[in-house]
């Protein structure tokens, strides 16, 4: 469908996989699509086109497990072409994406439809969810088997929880005999019901309806037990409260099939980003208070959470343009990934291995998809970046089409000079 | 005297020396308007808009007294409850008054930070006259008004303020305001209708009325909805008067000469006992309604000044 991408030789760049922990300044050459060779001293083949990386860090391309697009049914907040260049900009190549658009990826069709929209930009890896429940609705449990075959790689019903307890019983079990996992949006929905913003003096000042932190940890409580019921698989996304972590930690001690992402709001703001009604700060789960992100940065650190993810829910300003609580909640996550995520290796909480292993090789391996590493012969997925190099996070002047970054006016470091798809650049 | 800012959004953010301040100012409307005489030139050729979302006569009528006395030019608009909840005739409706020119903004809207949102997109200066459950900044200040003149001060006082704290704008406004002069505030009321954090802003809370009450200077009821009996935050309101409701049983353990308020309007028998609201030795709420006409008067007038200033 494309066109076969020039060789290119990267020449001295400082050569990070996380999955094997290489660390070495070194160059890469990437012929017919894939890595070729990497290590010291490579000749440039004839032909070859050659980057001077002058010692920045090449990974490989990023691996976003959680993210909303827009497509199919909300093209005005976002199109997977948007998506695939706000993502490149941060060197993310491949994106699980949600399943509760308008329809719901609830048919092998369209799985199969989502998966060929992302190869066909010659950007991207799209990796389907399959909707948990038919519609997302939370009603019957949808076709695992089917929409395992078609390539979904887990099961979630996106922003909603899986309310009942009994449903949630079900997912899990029939889930388990197709060895997939469910993902759940960890929070009590008669808790969270009408809810603008973490229940609190900040939420009270504010005139805002409360949800109380621990309607997470009160949902993640009763999906561990119900794993331990089902032998199922559950995945919590987004965790971003201590209470929550403490518990899933305690899971995998016991060896439970638990595992976690969080994303960066959560380990990098706090509930006073909205204060003003800065509804781009709207989030769901609502950002909590300081104690539960300093846990999240803890949990990064211990290794309780298995995967930083964008969680980038794309908005329109209508949307968002409206009084706090009456906004639609959700930021924009894909472009500002990578560079918030290194804040944590600059503040020093975080290896920059540990760190970008958390963007590559372990969501990649916990959602089975084949991407995050560097190795001979496998797809040339990279990244380029300055780890360094300054800018400031502006809604407005942000790649893509979305702008509802919570982050608006951060500055951070980290930028990305090149991404490679498959051998091709795709940005930079 | 001017504002720190031009807008006047809530109580957060004023400083104590700009609340005595409009207090002064608004002490001087008082006399004015008991002598029948008005200021027509302080606000001549400005144009005034009561922008409710939400029905209220009596802080619609307060705004527009005051804005007439001090001569401007007022219009009322009061936009149907079913047509705003689109966010887009919040903003639409920024953008008319806009290209209309209109110098100050009054408005009142159900949700919380309405008001803050259209600041963002309009040159009038804008005036909170109750968002949600965020605050209610007139309303504290004239509540603030009328204490001072009945007791001399703020600082050193004990405020109870009853009820359903929970989904006041009243009571977060006057929370902060009183605080911020140096009362002792008391939150009472059951654990469903009391906002989690309060504490952390100064005040204590009690859920049994009488220790609440206990010694207290001024006695402040608030009103409760309807709705949050429908909501099951209370069974009933036999039950919430028993408990909650303003009688002069409970009263006898304030003060001796405890005042009682009400931002009005009240439902008698649900908060507040008609014995208590209509007795003229302890009841100011007539006079509230009277010190809210000079506090919106001060209101405008600095505002207007303060517009001035920025221009």
């Amino acid at each position: 469908m494309h066109d076969t991408p020039p060789d290119t030789l990267i020449r001295g760049a400082r050569i990070v996989d996380p999955a094997t922990g290489h660390d070495a300044v070194g160059d890469l050459l990437v012929r017919d699509g894939v890595i070729a060779d990497f290590g010291a001293g490579l000749g440039r083949p004839d032909g070859a086109v050659m980057i001077d990386a002058g010692e920045q860090i090449l990974c490989p391309g990023l691996v976003d497990a959680r993210a909303s697009l827009g497509e199919p049914g909300y093209e005005y907040r976002e199109t997977i072409a948007t998506a695939a260049e706000a993502a490149n900009a941060a060197g993310i190549t491949t994106i699980a994406v949600l399943p509760d658009n308008i329809p719901a990826t609830d048919d092998p069709a369209l799985v199969r439809a989502l998966a060929g929209a992302g190869a066909a930009t010659g950007r991207l890896t799209i990796a389907p969810y399959g909707a948990a429940t038919r519609g997302c609705k939370g009603e019957m449990i949808a076709e695992y088997g089917l929409l395992r075959a078609a390539g979904a790689v887990a099961f979630s019903d996106g922003a909603r929880a899986i309310g009942p307890a009994g449903l949630m019983r079900r997912a899990l079990s029939y889930a388990r005999g197709f060895g997939a996992m469910i993902v759940q949006h960890p929070e009590e929905p008669s808790l969270a019901a009408g809810g603008a913003a973490t229940a609190g003096a900040r939420a009270t000042l504010m005139g805002l309806p409360g949800i109380p932190a621990c309607a997470e940890a009160m949902m993640v409580a009763r999906d561990i037990r119900l794993a331990e019921l089902t032998g199922g698989a559950v995945h919590f996304a987004h965790v971003s409260t201590g209470e929550a972590l403490d518990l899933i930690r305690g899971a995998k001690r016991r060896g439970l099939a638990i595992t976690c992402d969080t994303a960066p709001p959560y380990f990098d703001l706090n509930e006073n980003a909205i204060g003003d009604f800065r509804t781009y700060a709207k989030l769901s789960p609502p950002l909590r208070s300081e104690a539960d992100r300093l846990a999240v940065c803890a949990a990064l650190a211990d290794g309780t959470i298995d995967a930083v993810v964008s969680d980038h829910q794309p908005r329109d300003a209508d949307d968002k343009r409206l009084p706090f609580a009456e906004a639609a909640p959700g930021g924009a996550g894909l472009a500002t990934l990578l560079a918030v995520t290194l804040a944590q290796v600059q503040s020093g909480g975080l290896g920059l291995i540990a760190a970008l292993s958390l963007l590559t090789d372990r969501p990649a391996r916990l959602f089975g998809l084949d991407a995050g590493r560097i190795a001979r012969g496998v797809a040339a997925d990279l990244c380029l970046f300055a780890p360094e190099r300054p800018w400031r996070i502006e809604a407005g002047a942000l790649p893509g089409k979305a702008q509802n970054t919570p982050f608006d006016g951060r500055p951070v470091e980290g930028v990305v000079s090149f991404t490679w798809k498959a051998g091709r650049r795709v940005h930079g | 005297m001017r504002l720190p800012t031009r807008h006047l959004l809530g109580i957060e953010g004023l400083h104590p020396r700009d609340i005595s301040a409009l207090l002064d100012l608004a002490e001087s409307y008082v006399l004015l308007n008991r002598s029948g005489k008005t200021r027509r030139d302080v606000l001549r050729g400005r144009t005034l808009i009561n922008l409710f979302f939400e029905d209220s006569t009596r802080t619609r009528t307060s705004f527009e007294l005051a804005g007439k006395r001090l001569g401007a030019d007022v219009i009322n608009m009061s936009v149907s409850t079913s047509s705003v909840s689109k966010g887009e005739t919040l903003l639409d409706t920024a953008a008319t008054l806009n290209a209309m020119n209109c110098d100050l903004l009054v408005v009142r809207h159900k949700a919380s930070g309405a008001p803050a949102l259209l600041a963002q997109k309009v040159d009038a200066a804008v005036i909170n006259a109750g968002d949600g459950m965020h605050e209610h900044p007139t309303q504290a200040l004239l509540d603030a008004l009328t204490i001072r003149r009945n007791k001399g001060t703020l600082a050193g006082l004990t405020v109870a303020i009853c009820g359903d704290i929970a989904h006041s704008r009243v009571a977060r406004s006057n929370l902060l305001l009183l605080t911020a002069m140096g009362s002792r505030v008391r939150v009472v009321g059951p654990p469903t209708l009391i906002p989690s954090g309060i504490d952390q802003f100064g005040a204590t809370v009690f859920h049994d009325m009488r220790e609440g009450l206990r010694d207290a200077d001024i006695v402040m009821a608030l009103r409760l909805q309807t709705e949050r009996m429908s909501a099951g935050l209370i069974p009933s309101a036999r039950e919430f008067f028993t408990f909650y409701g303003l009688d002069a049983a409970k009263l006898a353990v304030a003060k001796p000469d405890a005042l009682v308020m009400h931002p009005g309007p009240m439902n008698r028998g649900v908060e507040i006992d008609s014995q208590v609201a209509d007795d003229p030795t302890r009841s100011v709420i007539r006079e509230q309604v009277e010190m809210g006409v000079a506090i919106r008067m001060a209101v405008l007038d600095v505002l207007a000044r303060t517009a001035l200033a920025h221009a």
